[in-house]
């Protein structure tokens, strides 16, 4: 091959496997990065049903409900509330008007399916996602950082 | 205790000089980068001599100050912030010393002493090189140095007093209260920072204008350095998290870990792409671009963990000033690096062309997937940010984003890796390279059968776990086809004879394709939460597990509740588990301790909730066949990056031509 054909084989190349990446790329930022609403935020967005979100707030003073393994609990940010059911272990730290982010699926209802539950980590710290929210809705009661 | 016995001026005096010490590590800093750097303007060898004794002397004045910090906490010195934010009297004394880098001024204090240990490695193995070329790099090191050095004097001090002191600390994060903690950042750092060997040469490189095959020796072995200690690092890492957040996952995608993984996909294609510059004297100008680029990924990851923009599992800072400090660090390094990068690389001579069939034409290939894998990460990473920062619409980048990207590109790259090793340099046969490995594949399809027949779905697991069979087999018959020389019969004498460097390539690529065994494994894990009953087993996978008792203990700084678990296979009891539920007093913290039994190559894993008032005990159940293949193959690719790192033919100051031709595969 000549040198021009060599160094056109590479390039050719290179930008071959560049724009497989860069379409992957697009394409799974296209169907799979999730959005993180409050419940205040998502009331206000007109979410199609079956969407995958991540929805951060308060867990309802008295809205857990225990039986067995499924749970089904409010998580509010004090101005919207939405139903969440899960079932499995809730993390350690996980108690009625505390911080908790859940993800799973929107349900053709308005209810909330949840797949996982993070729970914050400690007594003092919130995850920064809920401390956000809940300072955009004026009613964040810890520290200012 | 000791701070009750000790003699309280003694400590303090210690502390002080620790604290003095890093000031005086910043003025050598400064000087190892200024008087070396005029030297190496003026030609002036006096001043360039200055370089080695001030690298060595910034090493002993940091390595000071972090043995006080070390101190100060070993004897619960209360009046530092640092120790009563991170420790407590009654901590077990490992977690003291490891403590240090428990927290945000502790591990910029370990990276810095990191990054002045690379200085004065430098310093110390750089015989086999010019004046000109080891006194620009070690004044590119000093430079580095007294810009962290600055950092950490200026916003986080770790030696910062509060009076009065109080009587107890607050404890350190229990979630980093393990031993796997307590060797993970050292190594994780060794990695990371290592790559600032690599850079300084890089830039000393474009500085000078000099760049040739000797360049590529002078930096391969330090790139495989930081390499082995960063493959370590992330392995550790991720059992770390496996084993102590209880979840049964090894790897979240998280930030904080990509931060670690960027440098290292950059690092495994410098690793490839300096063989070549060294054997061929080809990609010259893109081998300096990735040199610069693996440790800018570095800082990039040091930004992303210590300036606060992220809050995770990992993340401990949250402070706005060193958020800004930070940033303008990395635009000064990167964007120099890149600037001179620009002006001198179109200077560069440009190296030898090649036929696209050898292996170096596989080698440039290897790199562009690696390349493209790396970019994902960056843009997994980077993405959410930039877009909360711009439209404040939060989203997360989780697992599905990455292995819709990565697979398609890593599976290629995974099929390639041994047709690499198979082609000859210059000029390859890919039909003969294909027939060599024909027993390589054979096994792969009679691997992805026989799993297949035994596991069953999902599909893609069966095919990565063929492939990483005929990844292992290929990595192996490369030794074996060398071992038998033109066309004998295979001898032990030759393979003895074959240089370390090819058994150090094999041993990666085996170790390589045995995590991607373990990887693809993962698909047949299985799962259950349930709420076991006193005496009763449960299935989980082939194994029975149940719970024989639930009792509370008292540890040296918590409190846990822990279940004895039995774990049985047709009746007999194979292991017993004990997974535990503790609580940290000091920070009002919970945290779970896995009961983990490996059987074979896989792992039973249960983790336990909440227990019940009628004896049951909520628990998540996993049996995970192959998983210890995930970190036992990363130990491999370590052990192999090991033989190549210790090959003579590789060693700074051993002249080129020492191995025998002959020792070359057959071209």
């Amino acid at each position: 091959m000549t040198r021009k054909g060599k160094r056109l084989t590479l390039i050719a190349g290179a930008m071959a496997v560049l724009g497989l990446a860069a379409g992957l790329m697009l394409f799974a930022l296209r169907d799979n990065i999730v959005f993180f609403y409050t419940p205040s935020e998502l009331a206000k967005k007109e979410v199609a049903s079956g969407a995958r979100l991540r929805i951060g707030g308060l867990v309802k003073e008295g809205s857990v409900v225990k039986n067995g393994q499924d749970v089904s609990f409010t998580v509010t940010d004090k101005t919207s509330d939405l139903a969440v059911s899960y079932t499995g272990l809730l993390p350690d730290l996980f108690r009625e008007g505390q911080g908790v982010v859940v993800d799973g699926v929107l349900q053709a209802g308005g209810a909330f399916r949840a797949d996982s539950v993070l729970a914050k980590h400690d007594e003092r710290y919130m995850p920064r996602d809920v401390a956000d929210a809940l300072k955009k809705q004026g009613v964040w009661q810890g520290e200012t950082k | 205790m000791c701070a009750l016995s000790c003699n309280p001026r003694n400590v303090r005096m210690i502390v002080e000089t620790g604290h003095y010490a890093l000031v005086l590590a910043l003025a050598l800093a400064v000087a190892q980068f200024a008087i070396p750097f005029i030297g190496a303007r003026l030609n002036d060898a006096g001043l360039m001599r200055v370089a080695r004794p001030t690298a060595i002397t910034q090493l002993l004045f940091v390595a000071l100050s972090y043995g006080a910090l070390t101190y100060a906490h070993v004897v619960s010195d209360f009046s530092l912030v640092n120790v009563i934010e991170n420790s407590h009297s009654l901590k077990p004394f490992i977690y003291k010393i490891s403590g240090v880098w428990g927290n945000h001024e502790g591990s910029m204090l370990l990276w810095v002493l990191v990054l002045s240990l690379c200085g004065a490695l430098i310093a110390i193995f750089s015989n086999a090189m010019s004046d000109r070329l080891r006194a620009d790099a070690l004044a590119v090191q000093g430079l580095l140095g007294a810009a962290f050095l600055l950092f950490i004097l200026q916003t986080s001090n770790p030696f910062a007093r509060v009076a009065p002191a109080p009587w107890e600390g607050r404890d350190l994060n229990p979630i980093l209260q393990d031993p796997g903690l307590a060797i993970h950042p050292p190594l994780l750092y060794l990695g990371y920072v290592g790559f600032s060997i690599v850079f300084s040469f890089a830039a000393a490189a474009l500085i000078g204008g000099r760049i040739d095959a000797a360049w590529a020796r002078v930096i391969r072995p330090w790139t495989l350095f930081a390499w082995i200690a960063l493959t370590l690092g992330i392995a550790m890492g991720s059992y770390w998290a496996y084993y102590t957040l209880g979840w049964g996952g090894f790897w979240f995608w998280d930030p904080v870990e990509n931060a670690s993984l960027m440098p290292w996909i950059a690092g495994t294609a410098l690793v490839h792409s300096a063989a070549v510059m060294e054997k061929r004297e080809a990609l010259k100008v893109w081998t300096i671009f990735l040199a610069i680029l693996a440790f800018s990924l570095s800082l990039l990851g040091t930004f992303l963990v210590r300036s606060g923009v992220l809050t995770s599992v990992h993340a401990f800072a949250s402070d706005p000033d060193r958020g800004v400090f930070i940033l303008a660090i990395l635009v000064f390094f990167i964007g120099g690096a890149l600037a001179l990068f620009a002006l001198r690389a179109s200077a560069l001579p440009i190296g030898g062309l090649f036929s696209p069939i050898s292996r170096e034409g596989a080698l440039v290939l290897n790199n562009l997937l690696l390349s493209a894998c790396c970019a994902t990460v960056v843009v997994g990473t980077l993405y959410p940010l930039a877009l909360e920062a711009i439209t404040g619409e939060k989203i997360s980048v989780g697992a599905p984003f990455f292995n819709t990207v990565l697979i398609p590109i890593a599976l290629p790259l995974a099929l390639l890796m041994p047709i690499g090793q198979m082609l000859s340099w210059k000029r390859g046969d890919l039909a003969a390279a294909l027939q060599r490995l024909r027993v390589a594949f054979v096994a792969g399809v009679l691997a992805a059968a026989a799993f297949g027949a035994w596991y069953g779905t999902p599909f893609l697991s069966i095919v990565t776990a063929g492939i990483a069979i005929y990844l292992v087999v290929g990595a192996l018959s490369d030794l074996a086809l060398r071992a038998r020389g033109g066309s004998g019969r295979p001898s032990l004498k030759r393979l003895a004879g074959l240089p370390l460097s090819a058994f150090g390539t094999s041993f990666a690529h085996a170790g390589m394709g045995l995590t991607l065994l373990g990887l693809a494994a993962t698909g047949w894990g299985v799962e259950t939460i349930v709420a076991m009953k006193p005496l009763s087993f449960y299935d989980v996978g082939p194994f029975q597990i149940g719970v024989e008792s639930v009792s509370p203990r008292q540890g040296p700084n918590y409190s846990e509740v822990y279940a004895v678990m039995a774990v049985r296979k047709d009746g007999a009891t194979l292991a017993t588990i004990e997974p535990a539920k503790r609580f940290y007093q000091a920070r009002r913290m919970a945290r779970s301790e896995a009961g983990i039994a490996t059987l074979g190559l896989g792992q039973v894993y249960a983790a336990i909730g909440e227990s019940h008032e009628d004896g049951t005990i909520d628990a998540r159940l996993y049996w995970k066949p192959l998983v210890t293949l995930i970190w036992i193959g990363a130990l491999i690719m370590a052990f192999g990056g090991a033989l190549s790192l210790a090959d003579r033919r590789l060693r700074i100051g051993v002249a080129r031509r020492a191995a025998a031709p002959a020792l070359e595969p057959a071209e």
